[in-house]
């Protein structure tokens, strides 16, 4: 496995201006702070899970990363090019390397199109002038790897079961040979037994291709399954960062402690006797974050310090980043 | 904990997926399906396209020509020019002895050919902008919108009226004049739909694979529009034969001896008290007959195409 | 007299494609203060087997069966001897808040008016005891919070919101349809809380329907495994865990992954939920199941007893068969 980093995202900022209901039309908008200050390395072959719950900013932070919101500051290198720096058509060359694949799997094909056509648009679209039969010789190619047989090819989505719809979704992500996939809650849409099978398949294929992968979801027990390390996301702020074991057995930060807590394992009496720890109180507002630390407000180690000055993500121990002045 | 069995699983897998059919069925084969159980729509359509074959063939069986003038019931029409077959006079005469089955024939082919026409122009434009704008987004947006708006705000028939006045009466007048017109509203309702389009996901899908703006708009958005568009449209033909049927009426329409079914009903209308109701009654059938069934068929469209689906 | 008795229920619904036979021959019963989940996927039937329970099916459906609630027979049962028993002896809660909640009406109109209706008492009688129940589900300033709007509360505290006022009449039963589907994991796990402590000062039974297989380990007593509309498994949550005896409930709890576990891959079940619209003959499971027999394509298994009493399965394939 050949580690050299191939992303690295520094210090990203991604703002948004809300305007609630009942204000005038000349009242400033808010400024909603959606990805606040992240950074992180990616290298070839990993597995990056980034987690959070709603409002955390993981599927900003997704589509920031291929320039599909804009970003107010930070890089995002990519094989030592800032993406942000580029233009249409220079960043329209990187995208045949990078590629995404949704939450829902029906919503995210064209209800118009067939299969076939559907997998072929990034091939027709970044190399038109490939001869029609080497196109259906690759989307038969692809099909084969995500388990789909070639006489489906002419079927429409609508035709398709849910499991069977991100198999397409994830053929279209694969046929241009990317580097690295991000995948934003590819399985949250899916019936258990169903989820299982899509995540086997895409570490299969991460292996047989290479890959690299982003993997967001909220689901720490799928996050983990596939990851290599997990990012811990709090209202657009980084709490966390380090390996997926050491996410789990040694979690550092308040708030990966509440969330690894209240996953539920099945098993009745691990279940039973769990010391369960509940966060109260609700998500603050992302236009009005808490000063200093964020998760301060839903704490309990919160001090006077939480409140004054916002922790530094800083390395407890190698490999192991946590924001928080009283960390494990 | 079970250890599966590699081998039965990949065969149950291919039992599986070999279990399905071959061809596809795309969502418009659905929808042909639920329209064709719709018996007012089916009616509708098979009336509709009887009244366009007539429009086509009708001309083979007439005796007199539309401006030919029949001396013989000039003046006496309530006697002379009632319907029969004998004298070839099929619907009847005119006031001036002019054949109303070929008068008729005529009015259906220009009334059919301006609501068809103007109902085209209205969906390539209105289609087009509304896409274009609602995908767009933003300040350009805001700007093609503002420009409907004041369009729309000039009221239409005083429009059409000044330039039929000053540009003298002809069909080209009226097709521009109408077509011109009525393409707002479908660019509005296309631009809403735009707006619902563009926040699903194979839209992201597409921007995340780099397929560029027009391509997005005419492969993605546009075929998903078609529904709402086509149903839109049929109820546009309607009104743009009442807006023509209406200026005819006025005596603003199509230039004599050419006629329109607004003329006919107009012309009708006024000799309605000297016993010669067919002058009325035959051009006002087809017109109402023609409308309902297009609303049927608009209707039965909108079923068939059911936004239930969840697919526009 | 027994709490609640569910023998030979079948939900069939008319559609312009066909009759669908959504739940069929699903027989169980319930004591007084337990819990019991009924676990299944897409298809399986779980909604729609509560739902006839509490005459909540849709216009084209049609249920026939047997439901006993306190030896009183209601299924079926008109509208007006229903809603006797709607909110004041069975509650429902449902899975998105949002919807459930009228978003014009303030939340104390809607929570005074379940009082007001079926207790007869005053509004402003009403009003109090709905902040009372607020206060009881930990919604912080009840008093004020009750006068607003449904969507000026976040998911979790609507979803408390609902469970207040399914509380309202102090009901025997709670049955909740996937109430923490759509809620993040801390949330969920609050109002899990909050549910079990619930339980256990009312006394109330409850019927939890949930595909999650991690909230059904912690939060219930026994567990109903349901799949393309049949009972395959049901038993005690701890036996069914420790040694599920069905092919589908073993694949279902290998398919899913788990925090604490460090396997390479997962275990999965092949092949797709049933499509409903196609009746499947014999055993709904037997296209994906590895241990088939051809019995099983031909003949729905009756529900069989394993060793203890009150653990059944529906299998032609004997236990010790599924190694």
């Amino acid at each position: 496995m050949n580690s050299q980093t191939i992303l690295q995202v520094e210090n990203l900022k991604v703002n948004f201006n809300v305007t609630s209901e009942g204000d005038m039309p000349w009242t400033k908008p808010k400024k909603l702070q959606a990805v606040n200050d992240v950074s992180f390395q990616l290298n070839s072959g990993e597995t990056l899970g980034i987690v959070g719950e709603s409002g955390c900013g993981k599927s900003t932070l997704a589509r920031a990363i291929v320039k599909m919101v804009p970003t107010h500051s930070g890089k995002v290198i990519w094989l030592g090019n800032d993406l942000l720096e580029l233009n249409k058509s220079e960043m329209r060359h990187h995208r045949k390397q990078i590629q995404m694949i949704f939450q829902d799997p029906l919503a995210s094909l064209n209800p118009r199109m067939n299969i076939g056509e559907i997998i072929a648009e990034p091939l027709r679209t970044h190399y038109p002038k490939t001869p029609e039969a080497d196109v259906k010789l690759r989307v038969s190619d692809v099909m084969n790897k995500v388990g789909l047989l070639d006489n489906l090819v002419n079927r429409y989505p609508h035709e398709f079961s849910g499991g069977q719809c991100q198999r397409i979704g994830i053929a279209r992500a694969l046929i241009l040979k990317p580097k690295l996939i991000i995948c934003d809650e590819p399985v949250s849409a899916l019936d258990v037994s169903i989820q299982a099978q899509v995540i086997n398949l895409l570490m299969d294929l991460q292996e047989e291709m290479g890959l690299t992968l982003i993997f967001i979801a909220h689901d720490l027990s799928i996050v983990k399954h596939i990851s290599t390390k997990i990012m811990v996301l709090y209202l657009g702020n980084m709490v966390e960062l380090a390996n997926s074991e050491d996410i789990y057995r040694k979690p550092r930060h308040p708030y990966t402690q509440a969330l690894i807590s209240a996953v539920p394992i099945p098993d009745p009496k691990i279940e039973k006797q769990k010391d369960l720890i509940l966060i109260e109180g609700d998500l603050p507002s992302p236009v009005n974050p808490p000063s200093g630390c964020v998760f301060r407000t839903r704490c309990q180690k919160a001090q006077e310090i939480c409140s004054k000055e916002k922790p530094e993500f800083i390395e407890a121990e190698t490999n192991h980043k946590v924001a928080c002045h009283f960390h494990d | 904990m079970i250890v599966a069995n590699k081998n039965k699983i990949v065969k149950l897998a291919e039992n599986l997926n070999a279990d399905e059919q071959i061809l596809g069925r795309s969502l418009w084969a659905d929808a042909r399906t639920r329209f064709m159980r719709n018996k007012a729509a089916i009616t509708s359509l098979i009336i509709l396209i009887l009244i366009v074959l007539f429009s086509f063939i009708g001309p083979y069986f007439a005796v007199w020509s539309y401006e030919q003038i029949d001396w013989n019931t000039m003046g006496s029409a309530a006697t002379l020019g009632m319907p029969s077959i004998e004298t070839g006079h099929y619907f009847g005469t005119d006031d001036l002895g002019r054949d109303l089955y070929s008068r008729v024939i005529q009015g259906t082919q220009i009334s059919l050919m301006v609501g068809i026409v103007g109902a085209t122009i209205a969906v390539v434009v209105g289609t087009l902008y509304g896409a274009t704008s609602g995908y767009i987004g933003g300040r350009t947006d805001q700007i093609m919108m503002r420009i409907v708006d004041i369009l729309m705000a000039i009221p239409f028939m005083f429009v059409l009226i000044l330039l039929l006045v000053v540009f003298g009466r002809s069909i080209v007048m009226l097709f521009v004049g109408i077509g011109l017109l009525s393409w707002l509203d479908m660019s509005r309702i296309v631009r809403g739909q735009t707006l619902n389009l563009k926040n699903k996901e194979f839209i992201e899908a597409a921007q995340a694979t780099g397929v560029s703006d027009y391509k997005i708009i005419m492969r993605h958005i546009v075929p998903n529009l078609l529904g709402i568009v086509a149903v839109y449209a049929t109820l546009l033909v309607p009104g743009i034969i009442i807006a023509e049927s209406f200026i005819s009426f006025l005596g603003l329409g199509v230039q004599e001896p050419k006629t329109s079914w607004g003329a006919l009903i107009s012309e009708g209308a006024g000799t309605i008290n000297y016993d010669t109701e067919w002058q009325l009654l035959v051009p006002l059938s087809f017109f109402i007959v023609t409308l309902f069934c297009i609303y049927f068929i608009g209707d039965g469209l909108r079923d068939a195409l059911d936004p239930k689906e969840g697919n526009y | 007299m027994s709490f609640l008795e569910v023998k030979n229920l079948n939900v069939e619904f008319n559609t312009t494609d066909g009759i669908v036979r959504a739940v069929n021959n699903v027989s169980f019963s319930l004591e007084q203060g337990k819990i019991l989940a009924i676990v299944g996927e897409s298809g399986s039937g779980k909604s729609q087997t509560v739902f006839s329970m509490m005459g909540l099916l849709d216009n084209n459906g049609h249920a026939t069966g047997s439901v006993k609630f306190e030896d009183q027979e209601i299924l079926n049962l008109p509208n007006e001897e229903l809603n006797r028993i709607r909110a004041e002896k069975i509650a429902m809660i449902f899975q998105d808040p949002m919807t459930s909640l009228n978003p014009y009406v303030r939340v104390s109109e809607q929570m005074a008016e379940v009082l007001v209706h079926h207790k007869g008492i005053s509004k402003s009688d009403a009003i109090q005891q709905s902040i009372i129940m607020l206060d009881a589900v930990k919604i912080p300033e009840a008093k004020n919070r009750i006068r607003m709007y449904p969507h000026e509360f976040s998911g979790g505290m609507r979803q408390r919101v609902m469970i207040a006022m399914s509380l309202l009449c102090h009901p025997k039963l709670l049955i909740a349809d996937e109430p923490t589907t759509a809620l993040d994991v801390t949330v969920q796990a609050q109002i899990m809380h909050l549910m079990a402590e619930i339980q256990k000062e009312f006394g109330m039974s409850i019927i939890l329907i949930t595909h999650d297989l991690g909230v059904v380990a912690g939060n219930s007593d026994e567990m109903l495994v349901m799949y393309g509309g049949e009972v395959m498994e049901i038993g005690k949550t701890e036996r069914l865990y420790e040694n599920p005896t069905h092919p589908y409930t073993q694949g279902l709890m290998s398919a899913v992954p788990r925090l604490d576990d460090t396997a390479e891959k997962l275990i999965t079940i092949p092949g797709n939920p049933p499509n409903m619209m196609l009746a499947p003959v014999g055993c709904p499971f037997s296209p994906r199941c590895q241990f088939s027999i051809n019995s099983c394509s031909t003949e729905m298994p009756n529900l069989s007893k394993v060793d203890e009493i009150d653990h059944l399965r529906a299998c032609h394939v004997e236990i010790e068969e599924l190694s």
